[in-house]
């Protein structure tokens, strides 16, 4: 890995008098495949918009590749951008849609042809030059999109939402050949996504953003692993999150004592990290799922609702039933407040 | 019962709508003297003598010239105002839209009294310069509404693509968006130009001596003839429009865009 690529600097962005992102700061290393993770309206879009030049920061600054080019015009940062729509053309087929950027550049036609060829191929298009967009299925829309934006060489491929139209087969499809188009090209990705899966499977690292700030940034295992916020805690899959209160837990339902002293101000589990079926708690069952090796609980208690699995070799608790539970040290992830 | 019934009023409707134009045809072809229906024998000597008719010739050139340029200087017009209206959140964006139709809401007579009062007369414009302004003002609103809804499925994206590949604001504009509403845009010109051409209550105010257009002259024609000829004319521009619509529907599939 090599030094700072992309560098955003006390970046603001605004629409009308609404400020979307404040002053945010962020290193892209080259190569790097990074995601932009967060529920709408989190701004992470707002930043993939500012980095390609379609959104004029407020201010701060962006440079890419040692060059400032906070004022420099879309068209001229060479920069690719897979739209969530894909944005392809409609009245052209698939190799002038591939094409376009380069015969814009006015290069020979051979060099067209054969990196438009070359282009498609990467993507597994080949054979289908002469489809116009509304003859092809979403996911191969989809590629043809990004070997559209990939033919231009781009410092920096921008992909919005990239799986989010997919069925769940070609989504997984999909997910290995960016990655496999990544490692070949070499080419800088950032991804905006909404979903912690995909971020999680298909990122280098994760820029999990909230309110237009960035919550933490990490490795997807970091992240993965130790969430450091609440928030952070929620979107990583920790469904039961307490404030702590000397040696026990409580939220607006109760509290519940733990047994041992946490030096944190809030407690996290995951679903898996609760114990089921000896504890020093009582709860009733009030949902309860199979969900193939596990079952998933929902238990309600003196801090309300708790989310629980439990291994499938243990005996089925009905809706109803009375079930005992612990929130064990072990698997507690502490969170500061 | 109902079957035939259905059929009934199918039939009544078509006659309603195609019959008048089958008695021109047939008026027109009368080999009498005089307009009347049923014709008095059959010849084509009338559609024949339409084309000897001085002042039609003279007419049809300037109403011909009105639709074409009347029509594109709408569309030149028109085209980036729907662009706008559909692109950008403009301040007073219904009050643009309702001004812009405006001129097929307002009665004819009333748009050609107040030309002739208000811009003929005092700014001593000449007629054949009033009657150009008169029928791109009433052709606009066609140009943008019916660009508008073929502008509307465009999504703004292909046109963001469009520049992160190397396209100015402008080259997007004619290398992305104009070919994709070609279709829209030649519907228009088609409603535009028909509208232009068969107009009547605006350009009576506005005929001049030896300016006039052709239904004016038409009209004016009959005031003193009473011959087959004006059926056949008639006739003759009818199947002209209808020409127009098949090649453009033929070209284009006209009807999705009307």
């Amino acid at each position: 890995m090599s030094d700072t690529f992309v560098q955003l600097t006390d970046l603001t962005l605004t629409y009308g008098k609404n400020i979307a992102v404040p002053a945010l700061n962020l290193s892209i290393r080259e190569g790097e495949l990074i995601a932009l993770l967060g529920p709408s309206g989190c701004g992470k879009t707002t930043t993939m918009r500012a980095i390609a030049g379609l959104l004029a920061p407020a201010s701060g600054s962006i440079h890419i590749d040692g060059r400032d080019v906070t004022r420099l015009a879309a068209n001229k940062r060479g920069i690719g951008l897979v739209f969530q729509s894909y944005a392809l053309f409609p009245h052209l087929n698939a190799f002038e849609n591939v094409a376009f950027g380069l015969r814009l550049q006015k290069l020979p036609e051979a060099e067209i042809k054969s990196r438009t060829e070359q282009g498609m191929a990467t993507v597994g298009l080949s054979g289908f030059e002469g489809r116009k967009p509304a003859e092809m299925s979403g996911g191969q829309q989809q590629r043809l999109a990004l070997a559209r934006s990939l033919v231009m060489r781009p410092k920096v491929l921008l992909l919005d939402e990239p799986l989010s139209n997919l069925d769940a087969r070609l989504r997984l499809e999909m997910r290995t050949e960016l990655q496999r188009v990544q490692k070949e090209t070499g080419v800088t990705m950032v991804f905006v996504t909404h979903d912690q899966a995909e971020a999680l499977a298909l990122a280098d690292r994760i820029v999990l953003m909230q309110q237009g700030k960035i919550e933490q940034l990490g490795t997807p295992a970091q992240l993965y692993a130790q969430p450091e916020t609440a928030f952070a805690a929620e979107f990583m899959g920790f469904e039961n999150i307490f404030k702590v209160a000397g040696d026990s837990v409580q939220n607006d339902h109760g509290s519940l004592p733990l047994g041992y002293r946490p030096d944190s101000a809030i407690l996290a589990w995951r679903p898996d990290g609760v114990r089921v079926g000896q504890g020093p708690h009582q709860g009733r069952v009030t949902a309860c799922s199979f969900a193939g090796g596990h079952r998933e609980y929902v238990i309600d208690s003196a801090l309300g609702p708790v989310k629980a699995n439990a291994d499938i070799a243990l005996p089925e608790a009905q809706i109803g039933d009375s079930l005992s539970f612990d929130l064990p040290q072990a698997t507690a992830r502490p969170l500061r407040a | 019962m109902r079957h035939f019934a259905n059929w009934g009023i199918l039939g009544l409707t078509l006659i309603f709508l195609i019959g008048p134009f089958v008695i021109i045809i047939l008026a027109g072809a009368s080999a009498g003297p005089n307009l009347a229906f049923p014709p008095e024998g059959l010849s084509l000597k009338w559609y024949a003598k339409v084309f000897t008719i001085e002042s039609f010739r003279a007419s049809f050139v300037l109403s011909m010239a009105l639709a074409v340029f009347g029509t594109i200087t709408a569309l030149v017009l028109g085209i980036p105002a729907a662009y706008a209206l559909n692109r950008y959140d403009l301040p007073g964006a219904e009050t643009i839209r309702t001004i812009v139709a405006a001129p097929i809401i307002v009665p004819g007579i009333i748009v050609g009294l107040a030309l002739l009062r208000y811009v003929v007369v005092p700014m001593n414009v000449t007629v054949t310069v009033a009657l150009f302004m008169a029928h791109t003002a009433l052709v606009l609103p066609y140009a943008v509404r019916v660009v508008s809804s073929s502008m509307h499925n465009l999504r703004a994206d292909m046109e963001e693509a469009a520049v992160l590949l190397g396209c100015s604001r402008m080259q997007a504009f004619t290398k992305v968006v104009l070919p994709n509403i070609r279709g829209g845009v030649l519907a228009a010109f088609i409603l535009g130009f028909v509208t232009s051409f068969n107009q009547v209550p605006v350009s009576l105010f506005l005929s001049g001596p030896g300016v006039r257009t052709l239904p004016i002259d038409m009209l004016a024609y009959m005031e003193i003839t009473f011959d087959p000829s004006i059926a056949a004319l008639s006739a003759l521009l009818a199947f002209m429009s209808l020409a127009i619509v098949f090649v453009a529907e033929r070209l284009l599939g006209f009807s999705r865009y009307v």
